[in-house]
């Protein structure tokens, strides 16, 4: 191995523990996803049939519905939790695949550059500035409804970001002394961009899955509230638009919606919360500094704009 | 003797890090006198830049100065209030950066970078202010048409002319120069350092002239300073230390830079070994694991400062 | 001028692409929509309309590069065909009627968000002591998680229904009339509050963190550091020297931000029921007026892209390097 210029390799999952171990926003986040994942996994069990016709229309809640009934009789919470399922399997999902688009694109170009960076960065350039929700919606209406068309619409719009963010950090790789150091022993670039490169990259296309996974729950919701997606399945998204077409907040009806976007915001926020920590752990730089926070936290002292003077008898 | 324009007496600066804190600079004294030009040399990573950016308070995080006392003009500059350091700087000290290319701001005219400090530390109206910019770099040898370009416009040498007029703006009583001509090739470093030399004559304003190149810091200075991993080694006339030093290390480096007037044949020789890593130093003397003349004690209870002559002072167990 | 030149041609290359997409899709759905459109109208439309309506659309019997040029040809004469739904009025005179209040919303909000953002950013960076840099971009990182539209309708129903303080809907009052006065000024300015407070709301955050995260890296960078020597005061420091090198980072992300404000816009105005070209869209594709659609589709797409050409233009003023790097 090349010695110095190497970070230690580890894998995506042993960093992403260490992140939650150690940041408490990381852990926040990590603990918030746990919960809905227990309930995408179980929910659906407990809960029965979302779809059933229990009670009057736009009941607030009570306990008999938690969460009242929405606008056709039907119980919130188990739409809910229904819904929750199929909202983090799309999200996850696309959150991968529009990763591993951008990383086709992205990587090989950063890497190879020349004529190769300039045709695929040219293409990620052009999607990247045609406005995303109209597109989406454009193609969704041509296509039957349902997950597939949903997570083909979110692909085409969402892979070109990821395929900008790898390749610059593609291009830094290939500047590094160990690519050159390896050039230079004759192995071959394919063989340095499996072996040398994408290891490296692991805490970006880590930070990249989870940004795609905010992006991709977000729009999914967003694209069902416009009644592009299946309107007749149970999904969070698709609850929403209910609402919107029952006309819930014309009638006060805030049990309708709030908890669903409450839903959503949690999950989009965990996610970002976890890799803000995570960020802190592989950032070197912001490493750097929370140990000088933290030293100057523990004697009192507060971030000043001159090099602070503490003596060592503090 | 005079009351040393600048007296520094056992500064201790750390650099916080994840794995605690590294000692970048280790109780390091000296004295300055007005007018005097002081060179202080060592290796990348000896703490050079950290010790004179501390002297200004401007190092960046995770920087933290643990001790010590920088008395200038008879106050201690490390318990001074933000604002009372701010009228010292740059009026009384000023510094030029080792690449003035960074330290220029590049969406700003040349001018405008002058003028804001004039206009910063004395009341000068704006035309004014600018008829001074131009004047100083006129003094530098830079046209005043000039004063509109932007820093990438410019060439290095002509950057750090600009950097120069900046640090004399206001002219203060010293001037740290931090490895002022690094970036840039040996003619124009050899223009750049005669017009410092001249400005300084006709000034005689205080110069801490910070390098790593020794032959050119000899030519330069009046007094030498010579700092490794962090400590002061030795520190004396230029001429004393340039025919004798005594301590090993500034030994090692006089016999590892070339000079023009070395007999033909002279063979040079580098000091084996590699610094030592500043989070882990070496118990004792941190110069002894590379040290020839090492003896048993050096690495268990360090150097001791001893005086050995006006001025000169060696950090050695040698000449205990 | 090389460089707003290369831009250009850029966009001229995206635009071309939205325009063939705009063909293409229509043709790749299963089935023809023309014959799906003909199946809705047939008990209203006589055969000859329809051809013409089939004609209006492009699809005719000749071979498909054919039907791309005229296609083009249509286009670039500003012939968006006609619309379905509000037949017979060419597309572009619906467009027309909603670009002032998409322009309005999605204009003002997102200068609102970027300017009030970025200075938060410069802020937040700048004080860094403790709770302000500790909580402000978990707060707004919070509120930008919510789907934009669902802020809309909470606010809907919270300042809207609940409260009252604010009309339900659309971008004035029906018994209104327009006109300069300051009476339909005033209407406008209502109906526009919750609209316009949530998209800024919801943007805020993404300029705050961009901007903070440039802040710190310029803050620590050699001539911020200069500048401080210098004795400078703090505020100049701040502003001249840090933030106006850390806006760049912004301004460049500005353009692509745009695409992404303008969606948010757009689900608000379905929200809101304000006429702009976000609830035309919708109202376009829930009644399957494909003209209208991709009319509205490729007329947001030129506007977004003649929007980042501009920014293009204020990158290029600002930063007097990219002035240089061309040539």
């Amino acid at each position: 191995m090349s010695g110095p210029l190497h970070a230690p390799r580890m894998g995506p999952i042993e960093l992403l523990w260490d992140a939650v171990r150690s940041d408490r926003r990381a852990l926040s986040g990590a603990i918030i996803l746990a919960v809905f994942l227990a309930v995408a996994v179980f929910g659906p069990h407990i809960v029965g049939d979302a779809t059933a016709l229990v009670g009057i229309p736009l009941q607030p809640p009570s306990w008999e519905h938690w969460l009242g009934t929405n606008g056709q009789g039907q119980d919130v919470f188990a739409q809910l939790v229904v819904g929750t399922r199929v909202s983090l399997a799309i999200g996850f999902t696309v959150g991968l695949l529009v990763v591993l688009v951008g990383a086709l694109v992205g990587v090989p170009a950063g890497y190879f550059g020349g004529k190769v960076d300039g045709a695929l960065s040219g293409l990620a350039n052009v999607f990247l500035v045609l406005p995303g929700l109209p597109l989406a919606i454009v193609i969704a209406a041509y296509l039957p409804s349902g997950p597939v068309t949903l997570g083909l619409v979110l692909v085409v719009t969402g892979w070109a970001w990821n395929a900008r963010v790898l390749r610059s950090q593609a291009l830094a790789l290939r500047r590094r002394d160990f690519v050159a150091a390896a050039r230079v022993s004759g192995e071959s670039r394919l063989r340095i961009l499996a072996v040398e490169v994408l290891p490296n990259m692991t805490s970006v296309i880590v930070a990249q899955v989870i940004g795609s996974t905010v992006y991709a729950i977000g729009a999914q919701v967003g694209l069902e509230f416009l009644g592009l997606g299946d309107v007749s399945a149970v999904t969070w998204g698709t609850n929403l638009y209910w609402a919107q077409n029952d006309s819930a907040l014309l009638t006060g009806a805030w049990w309708t919606f709030a908890p669903t976007g409450l839903c959503v915001a949690l999950v989009g926020f965990a996610l970002t919360q976890l890799n803000a920590g995570f960020d802190e752990i592989t950032n070197p730089r912001l490493r750097l500094e929370r140990a000088w926070r933290t030293f100057l936290g523990d004697r009192g002292r507060g971030v000043e704009r001159s090099t602070p003077v503490v003596r060592d008898h503090d | 003797m005079t009351e040393p324009l600048l007296s520094v007496r056992d500064l201790c600066v750390d650099y916080v890090t994840p794995q605690g804190p590294v000692r970048a600079v280790d109780r390091v004294s000296f004295d300055l006198q007005p007018g005097e030009i002081l060179g202080l040399a060592g290796e990348s990573g000896s703490g050079k830049s950290t010790l004179a950016q501390a002297l200004l308070r401007i190092l960046p995080p995770p920087a933290v100065i643990r001790g010590g006392e920088v008395r200038f003009e008879g106050r201690d500059l490390l318990s001074l209030e933000e604002t009372e350091l701010r009228r010292v700087r740059w009026s009384r000290i000023s510094m030029v950066f080792q690449s003035a290319m960074d330290a220029l701001n590049p969406v700003l005219k040349v001018g405008a970078q002058i003028v804001d400090t004039l206009q910063a530390h004395t009341d000068l109206g704006t035309d004014r202010a600018r008829e001074r910019a131009a004047e100083l770099l006129e003094q530098v040898g830079i046209p005043r048409a000039r004063l509109d370009a932007y820093a990438h416009q410019l060439s290095g040498g002509q950057r750090q002319r600009v950097g120069i007029a900046l640090a004399l703006a206001l002219e203060p009583e010293l001037v740290i120069l931090d490895e002022p001509t690094t970036a840039l090739d040996v003619i124009v470093e050899r223009e750049i350092l005669q017009e410092i030399r001249q400005l300084q004559r006709a000034r005689r304003f205080a110069v801490l002239f910070i390098t790593h190149d020794l032959t050119r810091m000899l030519q330069f200075s009046d007094r030498v300073a010579i700092l490794y991993a962090g400590r002061l080694a030795e520190i004396g006339p230029a001429s004393v230390l340039g025919s004798a030093p005594r301590h090993p290390y500034t030994q090692g480096l006089l016999r590892a830079f070339p000079s023009l007037h070395d007999a033909p044949g002279v063979v040079r020789t580098s000091i084996p070994g590699a610094p030592p890593s500043l989070a882990s130093p070496p118990a004792g003397c941190r110069f002894a694991p590379r040290c020839a003349q090492a003896m048993p004690r050096c690495s268990t209870t360090g150097p001791a400062l001893v005086d050995i002559g006006p001025g000169h002072r060696v950090d050695c167990r040698l000449l205990d | 001028m090389n460089y707003l030149l290369r831009r250009l041609f850029f966009y001229a290359s995206a635009a071309w692409t939205a325009v063939t997409l705009n063909f293409f899709l229509p043709r790749l759905m299963p089935g023809d929509p023309a014959t799906a459109l003909f199946a809705r109208f047939s008990g209203q439309m006589t055969p000859e309309a329809l051809t013409a309506m089939r004609e209006a659309l492009g699809f005719t019997n000749e071979p498909l590069g054919r039907q791309y040029l005229t296609y083009l040809q249509h286009v670039l004469r500003g012939d968006l065909g006609i619309s379905i739904s509000k037949f017979p009025s060419p597309v572009v005179d619906v467009i027309g009627e909603g670009l002032r209040w998409t322009l309005f919303l999605a204009g003002t909000g997102v200068v609102l968000s970027f300017v009030i953002g970025s200075l938060l950013g410069v802020i937040a960076a700048w004080w860094r002591r403790g709770w302000v840099d500790q909580w402000l971009p978990s707060v707004f990182s919070f509120i930008g998680a919510f789907p934009y539209f669902w802020l809309a309708m909470f606010a809907l129903w919270w300042f809207g229904f609940t409260l009252g303080w604010f009309p339900l809907g659309h971008a004035y009052a029906d018994d209104t009339v327009p006109g300069w006065t300051l009476e339909f000024v005033a209407d406008v300015l209502r109906h526009a509050a919750l609209p316009l407070a949530t998209v800024v709301l919801a943007t805020l955050g993404g300029w705050l963190l961009t901007m903070r995260n440039a802040m710190i890296t310029v803050l620590g960078s050699d001539h911020v550091n200069l500048a401080r020597a210098k004795g400078l005061e703090p505020r100049s420091v701040m502003l001249r020297y840090a933030a106006r090198n850390a806006l760049l980072p912004s301004i460049t992300g500005f353009g692509m931000a745009l695409g992404y404000v303008l969606g948010g816009s757009l689900l608000t105005e379905v929200v809101f029921s304000y006429p702009g070209q976000g609830y035309l869209l919708v109202q376009a594709v829930r009644s399957q007026d494909y003209p209208l659609m991709q009319g509205i589709f490729l007329f947001i797409t030129l506007a977004v892209l003649a929007a980042n050409w501009l920014v293009d233009l204020a990158t290029w003023w600002l930063d007097a390097r990219t002035r240089e790097s061309a040539s």
